[in-house]
């Protein structure tokens, strides 16, 4: 009974934040109901039991991933008004499309409701979600878990080559120029008689 | 009593939402990206769902992977936009044109 009251309180709250990114003028606010989002899907990831993937939602997502565009929304200077042009001449199109998906979905979900799997429950005493993830993550799935450290990595430099430009009026270090330098190159060494004084 | 096709519906309304989304502020790069990581929000739901009613840990692994492979996606994305604003000072997508033939 009270898994319904929080799974319909929470599902209700993830559907006004979904609509709030959509149609919010801001993208500011926008990014602030992704957040909302984000935490209602991990509270009802922690109702599904599945607590591991529940706290990365959090960590990685509101922590990382939407400071990040958050830092992005803020930087950049749109011009709010330009981007709302054709808001209202799409709306219909929108609308239909999304309520052709949803009644498609809606549709195979609920046709063969009845022979759905139900829950069963899990081995109670000493049974973590952690565990039996990492127990099959570092096993059967190490490959996968190599690749995708693998895609971070190539994340990181792409982000980083993409995005980082040279200034010329800036004055940095360029170390290969630093250690190549020989003494021949900067110093001249000149022989000459001394001169008698004047 | 919450079954799951209770999880799917929620998961169908978000993702038809972020379609929906996507229709409206097609003129807006960074609502794009935000619709995107809803999508994936609404996938992950559906494996997550699954995964604890089929008691089947795998599911999770995979939402494990989607999760890294959408942070990439996003640094990555939002990297190309910063980009895109220094060299265009806009983010319309419908400048976004220079590569046409």
């Amino acid at each position: 009974m009270i898994e319904s009251g929080i799974f319909y309180i929470f599902a209700t709250t993830l559907v006004a934040a979904a609509i709030g990114v959509i149609t919010f003028r801001n993208p500011v606010y926008s990014a602030l109901c992704l957040v909302l989002s984000f935490v209602t899907s991990a509270v009802l990831w922690i109702l599904l039991e599945a607590e591991f993937l529940g706290i990365v939602l959090v960590l990685v997502y509101v922590g990382a991933v939407m400071v990040l565009f958050l830092f992005v929304v803020m930087m950049l200077d749109i011009n709010v008004e330009q981007m709302r042009e054709g808001f209202t001449r799409y709306a219909p199109l929108g609308v239909l499309v999304a309520l052709v998906v949803a009644f498609e979905i809606g549709y195979v979900v609920l046709r063969d409701a009845g022979a759905q799997p139900v829950k069963s429950p899990l081995p109670a005493e000493g049974y973590s979600n952690t565990e039996a993830l990492g127990a099959v993550l570092y096993t059967d799935y190490a490959y996968a878990f190599e690749l995708a450290a693998m895609i971070l990595l190539v994340a990181i430099v792409a982000a980083i080559s993409l995005t980082m430009r040279k200034r010329a009026q800036v004055k940095f270090q360029d170390i290969n120029k630093q250690v190549a330098t020989r003494a021949e190159d900067r110093v001249r060494l000149v022989t000459m008689k001394s001169e008698p004084r004047q | 009593m919450i079954g799951l096709s209770h999880y799917l519906i929620l998961s169908a309304i978000l993702f038809s939402l972020a379609v929906a989304g996507i229709f409206l502020n097609r003129k807006n790069v960074i609502i794009l990206l935000m619709c995107i990581e809803l999508m994936l929000l609404a996938v992950n739901f559906n494996f997550v769902a699954y995964s604890r009613f089929l008691n089947d840990i795998d599911g999770q692994v995979f939402v494990f992977f989607i999760l890294t492979v959408a942070a990439a996606e996003a640094a990555i994305g939002l990297a190309i936009l910063v980009v895109l604003f220094r060299n265009r000072r806009s983010i319309d997508v419908d400048e976004l044109d220079m590569m046409k033939g």
